[in-house]
């Protein structure tokens, strides 16, 4: 397993400079001008001087080392500086990847400042939908074929069919506009002080939680299912079951801990996907998070800020794939990485 | 056969056995198709809406973009009457000429893109499935592609690009073709990896085995022998692409990176008739409606292939 681990980590960081060449010469090789946002009175040569100054002429390779350099070293660095307020060699000189948009603000600033409410609209999402699907998914399995069963499928069906942008409209039109149970828009803005405050903050949360967490859990209910029913017929079961223990020892014991390993991998999988998922949910309610940030970015050309959003979007999908692959090897002593 | 003599009943199952021995392959696959009667609604519902983008324009012949302004000024806002049988959105357009005149280009960008991502997924998928020595380089591109994020990063590439394609093509075309490559090519990634799965497993067959033996050529036995075996995880995964397709443009169009603001997609048309959602809730339910249940019906239509094509269940 260690061993396993270790080249697992290696191979990682191939990948990972793949897909921020792909990244960057997507963004680069693309038509168009940064600098044609600014006003049309700047004269053409103080245009070629903000170019110049923007490193925009050097050649692609030279651009693309310079960016990695950046990315790879000066920005950790700034992060751990600033995590553990202390001074790693020549900090102030340090070049960072500093947003077009918002004036040289380093990007990684921006980021950060999103984080908070992605990761909360996104976790509870992801929390909720587990706590639902997961019990659905097994009694829908064991009761195959019953009424709960063909609701539950059928339901799960539906969600995962439905987009979010028309699920959150109609829970807007429904829950804001006809009954104003639940605010309309996402206030960033609120601070949770008290219990008051607490409240409004769940009750703002409500509807994005429940429009990402009901797809979510549309998805792995299915998904749950359809594991329960791969082990059902299994020899084991018909064992335990012949020695006599009771059908809720068997599905528990027995059925439930086989059946949940491909849950837990998906589970670990899906994590980036909601994070992109969340970019649509938080447009409808206007959660001012990490998908907001990259709306804005590319409303505004922000290259590099729209660059990092995307490479960081990526490094959850390897990290995450890395995380199924190792839950995997421990739940299942059956697979054994040589 | 509820009444009847036992002679009559056994002339009957005379009758029937040879003709179901002449049970053909893709006559089976309708017979259990036939079975499933969540696809069945699938299919009466997708069959209608298509024939409603297709015929409707013809028959509706209202123009879409025509402002009713002109000739009543009360006629902005207007929830579903005899007038405006689906309503006027806030500059007083017709919403049912909209939905129609959006569903055609919904339902093409679904079309194209799926036969975009299902020839690249297909040609990918077979190559890395029969010729050992690309299975490796060919697998590693698409785990690589996997990895990419996929919304993010088409959100990107149409905002990089839509401008010198609209300049190139014009506005309708350009995008059209932008939206279409780009879903398809950031999609062809599961049909590959389910396409080489079942060719590795095809290839092991015997058929295979004495097509090798008795001499077939390499471009024989993939075309004959090996693709029609491969046919069904493809149909199915291009009617789910189809239904993904159509999510993807439905959602770039909503974050209003589609189409243009006179190309209404029905995403589009969520998207620019969201903020009216106080005053006229019919404007954003109209078109919600119409890809939830065009996707709804395609993911049966996909569930029920995906049994009625599965082997296994022969009986």
């Amino acid at each position: 397993m260690g061993q396993y681990l270790v080249r697992r980590i290696l191979t990682i960081i191939p990948t990972l400079i793949a897909i921020s060449f792909v990244i960057f010469a997507v963004l680069d090789l693309a038509p168009g001008d940064p600098t044609s946002a600014l006003p049309e009175t700047i004269r053409p040569e103080i245009r070629q001087q903000i170019r110049k100054a923007m490193g925009l002429d050097e050649p692609f390779p030279v651009k693309y080392g310079l960016w990695m350099r950046q990315f790879f070293v000066n920005e950790p660095l700034s992060l751990i500086e600033n995590a553990f307020d202390i001074q790693i060699g020549d900090g102030e000189k340090r070049l960072r990847v500093t947003s077009w948009g918002s004036r040289g603000v380093p990007v990684m600033d921006m980021i950060l400042e999103r984080v908070p409410q992605t990761l909360w609209v996104v976790g509870l999402a992801y929390l909720v939908a587990i706590v639902i699907a997961v019990p659905i998914g097994v009694i829908s399995a064991i009761r195959q074929y019953s009424i709960f069963d063909q609701v539950g499928t059928f339901i799960s069906l539906i969600g995962y069919s439905i987009p979010t942008f028309f699920t959150g409209l109609l829970m807007i039109l429904l829950f804001s506009v006809k009954l104003k149970w639940f605010p309309m828009i996402y206030d960033t803005n609120l601070q949770v002080v008290d219990w008051r405050s607490f409240v409004e903050q769940l009750r703002q949360s409500a509807m994005p939680v429940a429009v990402l967490g009901f797809f979510q859990a549309a998805i792995l209910a299915r998904f749950t299912r359809s594991s329960m029913l791969d082990n059902i017929p299994m020899d084991y079961v018909r064992t335990a079951t012949a020695k006599g223990f009771r059908e809720r020892y068997v599905v528990i014991r027995h059925i439930l801990r086989n059946s949940l390993i491909p849950v837990v991998t998906l589970i670990a999988l899906g994590i980036p996907a909601i994070f992109s998922g969340a970019i649509i949910t938080e447009q409808i309610f206007r959660v001012n998070g990490l998908g907001a940030l990259l709306i804005g970015a590319i409303q505004l050309n922000d290259i590099p800020l729209v660059q990092t959003v995307t490479f960081i979007f990526a490094c959850l999908i390897v990290v995450f794939n890395l995380i199924a692959d190792v839950i995997y090897g421990i739940l299942d002593p059956r697979i054994r990485y040589s | 056969m509820a009444v009847g003599t036992e002679t009559a009943s056994a002339e009957n199952l005379a009758s029937e056995l040879p003709q179901r021995q002449h049970r053909t392959l893709w006559g089976d696959v309708w017979l259990r198709f036939r079975r499933h009667n969540l696809a069945n609604v699938g299919v009466v519902v997708l069959v209608l809406l298509v024939i409603g983008v297709l015929a409707g324009p013809l028959i509706y012949t209202v123009d879409p973009e025509y402002s009713f302004i002109v000739d009543d000024i009360d006629s902005i806002n207007q929830p579903p009457s005899v007038n405006y049988p689906l309503g006027t959105d806030d500059l007083g357009r017709d919403t049912l000429a909209r939905n129609l005149f959006g569903g055609r280009i919904s339902l093409a960008v679904g079309v194209v893109a799926m036969f975009v991502s299902i020839t690249f997924g297909t040609m990918v998928g077979v190559l890395s499935g029969f010729f050992r020595r690309l299975d490796n380089p060919l697998m590693r591109f698409t785990d690589l592609m996997l990895a990419l994020p996929s919304l993010p990063l088409l959100l990107v590439i149409i905002m990089l690009f839509r401008d010198a394609l609209k300049k190139l093509l014009g506005p309708e075309l350009g995008i059209f073709l932008l939206v279409v490559l780009v879903i398809g090519i950031l999609g062809w990634m599961p049909t590959a990896r389910v396409v080489r799965g079942s060719v590795l497993s095809i290839k092991e067959k015997e058929f295979v085995e004495a097509a090798v033996s008795v001499g077939t050529r390499e471009p024989v036995i993939l075309w004959q022998h090996i693709l029609p075996n491969v046919l069904s995880p493809i149909i199915v995964s291009a009617t789910l692409g189809v239904a993904a397709a159509i999510l993807t443009e439905s959602a770039l169009s909503f974050l209003g990176l589609g189409f243009p603001s006179n190309v209404p997609t029905w995403g589009r048309l969520l998207f620019e008739n969201k903020d009216f959602i106080t005053q006229n809730p019919w404007l954003v339910i109209w078109p919600g409606m119409f890809i939830s249940l065009t996707i709804l019906s395609i993911n049966f239509i996909g569930d029920g292939l995906r049994d009625a094509l599965d082997p296994r269940q022969r009986r």
